[in-house]
């Protein structure tokens, strides 16, 4: 047997056996189908829309989490890093205002000027003083630059403009990367000067890589043209050129999505550093970032199937439930009405029958008597051939009298079915009563029908009525199952326990195993075609119950059947004693 | 001194040859075709058995026992029918019927019962008489 097989519901096979008066209301698989859509969908739709709702809600929210995360980040970068440049440059301005041009051409006092810088701030590598016309004052430091004019280089002419000056980064003779930093000493009477300084620019990056949380994120800086002022693991080294497009200059903090240079989701923040020419980037993985994104996804998408999953299987088994309750209910009316047709069916046979009955009786009694008086007036005359042929036949009348009021006697007994009573009947009569009954077709058919009652039962208190069609029943469909010269066994036993057993036994076709659980069923039969109701055995089980009886079934396919009946002595006694003994 | 029989059937042949083979076997028979008729007949005389059918028309076996039973306890009425029924059987012996023959009777047996209730009739009646004599010995007081 399959699985399908095994779980398949009852009402999945179901096909009518009675179509037409009696034909089910329901189309059961359908039911079941459109129950199961109607609640299903109504359940999941909803589950469905909210989970689709939070997934949108989610994502936005980490999205928007993670895009002010970073610009809080290079927020703050940028006031660190323009704090670092800030303050070494009105620290200059503040030299270049402090000092006149004498003071600030006397080597000495330079070379302490440099020398309280570098204790002060740090990173500063050397000073130098410059007239506006580009040449050297004096100079401090660790290299000789001295007697050098920058008259025509562009920082010279910015400073000269602007008042102030922030180079970018780059490595130039002093092997080591640094940012010139110049201010000009605001005289306009010839005195004025531009006070220079070097700032090793190595700084930035060991600050940048302190602020830095994670290897997912990465700060870094640029100039206005994307080359690289710190060296970047994603980006490659200092002085290369970014792999990126740079972002149009914006007053504050922005973020955007961008691709690295492996292809990668970056999140981009970046900031313009004012009156530098740095931009500020925080350059973060996208997929690290979003990873609480995903976890949180995969426990949506695996909410959501779960719930529907259990909202399935709740469906299923409650639309499967469901429909079987209906199904079963169904076959009960229909058995019901079935029955109600065969109990109504049996009265008007059982009416009939006995108004015919009763009929022939009457005549049947008159030719009684007649030929009665017939044979006490031969007795009169005297001995002769006529009037011994005629006493013959008047015999031969009175057998056939006899016969014909035992069928009329048979007919009575089985119409009185309807008036239920408990009497005290002997089962063996009445098991001659219906064996009677089917003589003819035995001899016919040349079925031998073999009757042994044990002597000792007793009397019992049971319904004659029921007990009579309890046996006809099994007897017709022991004769359906027989073939001509067959052979039939009813055997009568007492049991211990104030009850009997009454086996019906025959040599016939037998039952298949898988049937055998199913005949007691309403509909279930094998003989449709041939007319069968499918309720014989099923009216017969509720009949044997009636009176207090079990019934079962044994058969080997090929070899026969065996009915056996289980029978109380008396019913009410044994129905008191198991009322008794159930609540123990 | 003949056995005396009062049959009762709504079916005139049956009543008819029956009797008929009943005064054969000599006993003396009256007939009734219907009920008022055999309860006329029982307020007249006295009889030693009653044999009743239990379907007639007009008035039911049973009821006529009933009557009859009502008038003159000690008659003895044997129940003929064609219903084999126990229930009726029943019925009739719990009013008073002595016996129940179904139809249609061996003439044997129905006349064995006759017998018999004649037989009770007497025990019957002479204890009635015994005890009209006890009666009779107390309050006469010789």
């Amino acid at each position: 047997m399959s699985f399908w097989q095994r779980i398949k519901p009852d009402f999945w096979e179901h096909h009518d056996v009675a179509a037409g008066l009696h034909s089910h209301l329901f189309n059961l698989r359908r039911i079941w189908l459109l129950s199961i859509v109607l609640i299903a969908s109504a359940a999941i739709i909803p589950v469905f829309f909210l989970t689709v709702i939070d997934y949108r809600v989610t994502r936005n929210a980490i999205e928007s989490e993670n895009i002010n995360r970073t610009i809080r980040l290079v927020s703050n970068t940028r006031r660190t890093v323009s704090f670092f440049i800030t303050e070494r440059q009105y620290a200059l301005q503040f030299l270049a205002r402090d000092n006149s041009l004498e003071k600030i051409g006397n080597q000495e006092r330079l070379d302490t000027i440099l020398e309280n810088l570098k204790d002060s701030f740090g990173r500063f590598t050397d000073l130098e003083a410059i007239d506006t016309r580009g040449n050297q004052i004096a100079y401090s430091g660790p290299y000789n630059l001295e007697a050098t004019n920058y008259r025509d280089q562009n920082w010279f002419k910015e400073v000269l403009v602007h008042g102030d000056y922030i180079s970018d980064i780059f490595m130039g003779s002093r092997m080591n990367p640094h940012m010139v930093i110049a201010v000009t000493h605001p005289e306009n009477n010839g005195n004025g000067y531009i006070l220079r300084a070097t700032v090793e620019a190595s700084q930035f990056h060991e600050e940048l890589l302190q602020i830095e949380s994670g290897s997912e994120e990465e700060l870094l800086i640029t100039n206005h043209e994307g080359i690289l002022q710190t060296p970047s693991k994603r980006f490659g080294s200092i002085f290369g050129e970014i792999a990126l497009e740079i972002p149009k200059y914006s007053e504050s903090t922005r973020v955007l999505e961008a691709t690295g240079p492996d292809g990668e989701a970056l999140f981009l923040g970046y900031a313009y550093l004012e009156n530098t020419p740095f931009i500020l980037m925080a350059a973060r993985d996208k997929s690290s970032l979003m990873q609480s994104w995903y976890q949180a996804r995969d426990q949506i998408v695996t909410y959501l199937i779960g719930s529907i999953a259990v909202i399935l299987i709740v469906v299923l088994v409650v639309a499967t439930y469901l429909v079987s309750k209906i199904h079963t209910a169904d076959q009960n009316r229909v058995a019901a009405l079935h029955k109600v047709e065969y109990i109504n069916k049996m009265a008007s046979i059982g009416r009939l029958s006995a108004g015919v009955a009763h009929e022939i009786n009457n005549p049947l009694a008159i030719i009684n008597e007649k030929t009665g008086l017939m044979k006490d007036l031969l007795l009169q005359m005297e001995e002769s051939p006529i009037r011994n042929r005629i006493e013959t036949l008047a015999d031969a009348i009175l057998q056939s009298v006899n016969r014909c009021s035992r069928i009329t006697r048979r007919l009575l007994n089985f119409a009185r079915h309807s008036e239920a009573a408990f009497n005290l009947i002997d089962i063996g009569e009445v098991i001659d009563n219906v064996t009677g009954f089917l003589n003819k077709e035995a001899e016919y058919r040349d079925i031998q029908i073999d009757i042994d009652i044990a002597p000792d039962i007793p009397l019992i208190k049971s319904d004659r009525g029921k007990l009579e069609q309890i046996f006809l029943n099994l007897m017709n469909n022991a004769f359906a199952a027989l073939e001509d010269g067959g052979y039939l066994n009813i055997k009568a036993r007492k049991l211990s326990g104030e009850r009997l057993r009454v086996l019906v036994i025959d040599d016939g076709c037998g039952i298949p195993p898988e049937d055998l659980p199913r005949v007691f069923e309403p509909f279930f039969s094998t003989r449709t075609q041939q007319g069968g109701t499918g309720l014989g055995l099923s009216i017969t089980r509720n009949l044997v119950e009636e009176i207090g009886g079990t019934i079962d079934v044994e058969s080997q396919p090929g070899e026969g059947t065996r009915f056996s009946i289980t029978l109380p002595f008396n019913p009410d006694i044994a129905k008191n004693e198991t009322d008794t003994s159930a609540p123990g | 001194m003949s056995t005396k029989v009062l049959l009762v059937d709504d079916e005139k042949d049956f009543l008819e040859v029956l009797g008929e083979r009943m005064k054969i076997r000599g006993m003396d028979v009256s007939t009734a075709a219907t009920a008022t008729e055999a309860l006329s007949l029982t307020e007249d005389q006295s009889f030693d058995a009653i044999v009743l059918d239990l379907m007639m028309p007009e008035m039911d076996g049973l009821e006529v026992l009933q009557n009859i039973k009502a008038k003159n306890p000690e008659l003895q009425v044997i129940l003929l029918t064609g219903h084999g029924s126990i229930e009726k059987g029943v019925e009739a012996m719990r009013l008073g019927a002595m016996d129940f023959v179904e139809k249609p009777a061996d003439l044997e047996s129905l006349t064995e019962k006759i017998k018999k209730a004649q037989a009770r009739k007497m025990i019957l009646v002479e204890r009635k008489a015994e005890e009209e004599v006890r009666n009779i010995i107390i309050s006469k007081g010789w």
